[in-house]
C-alpha cells in the first residue's frame, strides 16, 4: 500500500494502516510532516477550533469533538497532540502549531514516512499501480493520495493572471493605504479581507453568488473573518462585498481597471484600484491521474470518489485529507460534510482503511457483540457523543449489524453504504441537519435489504439520552432484538 | 476526461439555462456543486427524504420504481424535482448507467433559485406539461 502525502490525510492514512498491520510506505516530497502549513493560511490562523479546556479530558473521544485539528489515535501519547503545544492567545491553532503537533504525532506513532521522495508520475501494470518518484518505483496494489487542495487556481477571467494570487499576498502592512479588489467570497478572500482592514484603504470583495448568512450551517464558509461583511452590512466604511461576474480585469498606469456585471442586481460596475487579490482557489495537484483516467468535478479541480473515497473512474485511487471533498455523500437537505477540513477527514481516513484492508488485505476488523439489553443505551449513548456523528453530520453513521451470532457493532461506515449495498437486517444511527437547522438523531433500519428511515425528536441542548428518545428507539430497534 | 468544457461552458449548452445570461450561468456554477457518480451508483433513493434537484451535464441514468425500469435520461434532463415540489420523498430511484456528471441544486435552495430565474422555470413547466402529455398518449 502507498500512500502519497504527509499531510494530516496521510499521516492519519497511515496510522490506520500501521494499526490494522497493512505494510505500507508514505511518500513526501517534503522534508517534514505537514508542508502545507509552513506557507498557508497566509495569515496564519486556522480557522477550526481546538479549545485547550473543555467537559471531557483530552484524548477521550469526547474530546474530539472540541479539538478539530488533532489526529485521531488509540493510544494516549498520540493522542490530543495540538492543544499542549498553542500559546492559547486565541482557541485556533497558529499554522506553527498546527505544524508541531503533527510532526509530533508522526514521532510518537512512530510513523514510516519517506521524506523528500517526490511522486512524479503514475502507471497501471494490471495487478496494480507503478509510482514514479524521485526516489526509483513504488509497486502497489491500491494507492492513497493525499495531496491536499493547495495548488492556487485562478478563475479563467481575462486578465485576472496578472492579479496576486491568494497565495502570494504579502504581509498585511504592506497594502498600507491601498484600494484593494478581492476576486472571491470564500474563506479565502475574507481571511484576506479580515487582515487588511486595519491597513487597506478601500476593500471590494466580488463574487457571483450571494453570501446567504441564514444558510450558512449549510454552507463551507465560516464565520471566523466575517468581519468585513458587518461592515458591508452596517454602510460600507470603506468595505464592500459584491454579488458580480468579473468580466476582465486590466492593467492601467497605476493599478487595475475591474469590469464587472451584477448578478444579484442589475448594471455594470466599473472600479480603479491598486490592487487585485485573486482568491479563487484551490486545486488538487492530480499531475497525470486525469490521463490515467480520473475523473473530477469543479473544472478539474478535484478528483470524484465513491462512498469509499476511491475514484470513480479508476478502481484502486483513493483519495484521503482535503480532496475527500469529492466524496459528498448523501447531501440530505443540501448538508455538505467537513471533509474540507482535519476534523472530518481524519474520520474518513479511518473509514477508508478499514475498507482498503478489508477489500486488499483480507484483514478483518474487531465487530465487537452488543448485549441485546445494552443496544438501545449503546446508540443514544453515540447519537449524544459520537464525534465521527456529530462533525460528519449525514454522511458517517454507527452501523449495529444481526448477525447469526447475535448483534455485532459493525462500527462508523459512510450513511451513503448503508442505504445503498445491501446487508444483513441491522440498523444505523447518524446526527442530522433539518432545512431549516435544526439537527436531530436519525435511525435506518435495514430490514431483507430495505432500508426505511425514522427521525427522532430533536433536542434544545442536543441530549438524546431521554425517556422519549429511549422509547422511540426501544419500539424501532425490536425487529432486530426479537430473533436475536 | 482531461479536455472537459468548463461548468459554466457545460451550462451554456442546457437546454434548462438556454435563457440566462453569462453572468447569470456564472453565478449557477459559482452557487451550485457539480457532482460525478460512477455507475450503477445511486443518484436518488426512493423513500429518503431530503433528495435535492439534478441537472444532467454528461452522461445517462435510469428511473426505477420497485426496481422496474421506467425511463432513460440524458445530457440536458433533470430530475428530483416532482420530491421538492410536492413536498415528499422520491416515488422512484434514479441509477447513473455510466459515469454521470449532475448539477446539483439542494432541496432547501431550490425554491429561491426558480423565484430568482422566472425563464427557467418557465422551461422546467414546459418540460412538465411534456413529460405529463406523453403520459396521457401513453394512457390513452
Amino acid at each position: 500500500m502507498v500512500v502519497v502525502g504527509s499531510g494530516p490525510g496521510g499521516l492519519q492514512a497511515a496510522y490506520e494502516l500501521q494499526r490494522l498491520g497493512v505494510d505500507y510506505a508514505v511518500l513526501s516530497a517534503d522534508d517534514a510532516p505537514g508542508g502545507m502549513f509552513r506557507t498557508l493560511p497566509i495569515f496564519e490562523r486556522l480557522i477550526s477550533w481546538t479549545k485547550p479546556e473543555a467537559p471531557y479530558a483530552r484524548g477521550s473521544r469526547e474530546y474530539e469533538l472540541y479539538d478539530h485539528n488533532s489526529l485521531v489515535a488509540d493510544e494516549e501519547r498520540c493522542q490530543a497532540c495540538v492543544p499542549s503545544l498553542m500559546d492559547r492567545t486565541w482557541d485556533v491553532p497558529s499554522r506553527a502549531e498546527m505544524e508541531a503537533g503533527l510532526a509530533r504525532f508522526a514521532g510518537l506513532a512512530d510513523l514510516r514516512v519517506r521524506y523528500g521522495c517526490r511522486w512524479e508520475a503514475t502507471r497501471s501494470d494490471g495487478a496494480g499501480f507503478v509510482l514514479e518518484t524521485s526516489d526509483g518505483e513504488y509497486r502497489c496494489r491500491a494507492v492513497v493520495f493525499a495531496v491536499g487542495v493547495t495548488t492556487p487556481w485562478t478563475a479563467p477571467i481575462p486578465g485576472l493572471d496578472q492579479a496576486t494570487h491568494y497565495v502570494d499576498v504579502r504581509r498585511a502592512n504592506e497594502y498600507d493605504g491601498r484600494s484593494v479588489f478581492i476576486v472571491g467570497k470564500r474563506n479565502s478572500a475574507f481571511e484576506i479581507a479580515n487582515s487588511l482592514l486595519p491597513w487597506a484603504r478601500r476593500i471590494v470583495l466580488a463574487s457571483p453568488r450571494a453570501i446567504r448568512t441564514d444558510v450558512l450551517g449549510h454552507s463551507p464558509l465560516r464565520t471566523r473573518y466575517l468581519q468585513p461583511l458587518d461592515e458591508h452590512v452596517r454602510g460600507g466604511f470603506g468595505t464592500s462585498i459584491v454579488d458580480a461576474s468579473i468580466e476582465r480585469v486590466e492593467r492601467t498606469a497605476d493599478g487595475f481597471r475591474v469590469h464587472a456585471v451584477g448578478t444579484s442586481w442589475d448594471g455594470p460596475l466599473v472600479f480603479d484600484c491598486d490592487e487585485v487579490i485573486a482568491a479563487t482557489g484551490f486545486r488538487a495537484p492530480l499531475r497525470d491521474l486525469p490521463r490515467l483516467g480520473v475523473d473530477t468535478v469543479s473544472d478539474g479541480r478535484i478528483p470524484a470518489q465513491n462512498a469509499f473515497l476511491e475514484s470513480v473512474s479508476v478502481p484502486g485511487i483513493y483519495f484521503a485529507g482535503n480532496a475527500t471533498l469529492g466524496s459528498p455523500g448523501l447531501r440530505k437537505q443540501g448538508l455538505s460534510s467537513n471533509s474540507g477540513s482535519v476534523n472530518g477527514f481524519r474520520y474518513n481516513a479511518r473509514v477508508l482503511v478499514r475498507h482498503l484492508a478489508e477489500k486488499h488485505f483480507a484483514v478483518d476488523p474487531p465487530r465487537p457483540l452488543v448485549e441485546p439489553d445494552r443496544l438501545v443505551s449503546h446508540l443514544l449513548r453515540e447519537l449524544a457523543t459520537a464525534p465521527e456523528l456529530w462533525i460528519q453530520k449525514g454522511y458517517l453513521c454507527r452501523i449495529v449489524n444481526r448477525g447469526e451470532d447475535g448483534l455485532r457493532d459493525d462500527g462508523i461506515l459512510p450513511l451513503q453504504v448503508f442505504v445503498d449495498e445491501p446487508g444483513p437486517d441491522a440498523c444505523a444511527i447518524a446526527v442530522e441537519m433539518a432545512a431549516d437547522g435544526t439537527i436531530y438523531p436519525s435511525v435506518y433500519l435495514r430490514l431483507q435489504n430495505r432500508v426505511a428511515e425514522h427521525p427522532l425528536p430533536p433536542h434544545p441542548l442536543h441530549d438524546y439520552e431521554t425517556a422519549e428518545h429511549r422509547r422511540a428507539l426501544s419500539e424501532l430497534v425490536e425487529p432486530l432484538l426479537g430473533s436475536a | 476526461m482531461e479536455t472537459r468544457a468548463s461548468l459554466v461552458d457545460t451550462l451554456a449548452q442546457t437546454w434548462l439555462f438556454a435563457d440566462l445570461s453569462r453572468p447569470e450561468l456564472e453565478a449557477v456554477a459559482h452557487e451550485f456543486d457539480e457532482e460525478a457518480f460512477a455507475a450503477g451508483q445511486r443518484v436518488l433513493r426512493q423513500g429518503l427524504s431530503g433528495s435535492s434537484l439534478y441537472v444532467i451535464l454528461d452522461g445517462s441514468a435510469v428511473v426505477r420504481h420497485n426496481g422496474e425500469e421506467l425511463a432513460r435520461l440524458g445530457r440536458g434532463d433533470f430530475f428530483g424535482e416532482i420530491s421538492i415540489l410536492t413536498e415528499g420523498p422520491p416515488t422512484t430511484d434514479i441509477v447513473a448507467e455510466g459515469l454521470l456528471h449532475c448539477l446539483v441544486i439542494p432541496r432547501p435552495e431550490v425554491e429561491r433559485f426558480l423565484l430568482e430565474r422566472p425563464r427557467v422555470m418557465l422551461r422546467m413547466l414546459r418540460a412538465e406539461a411534456n413529460r405529463l402529455r406523453g403520459m396521457l398518449e401513453w394512457q390513452s
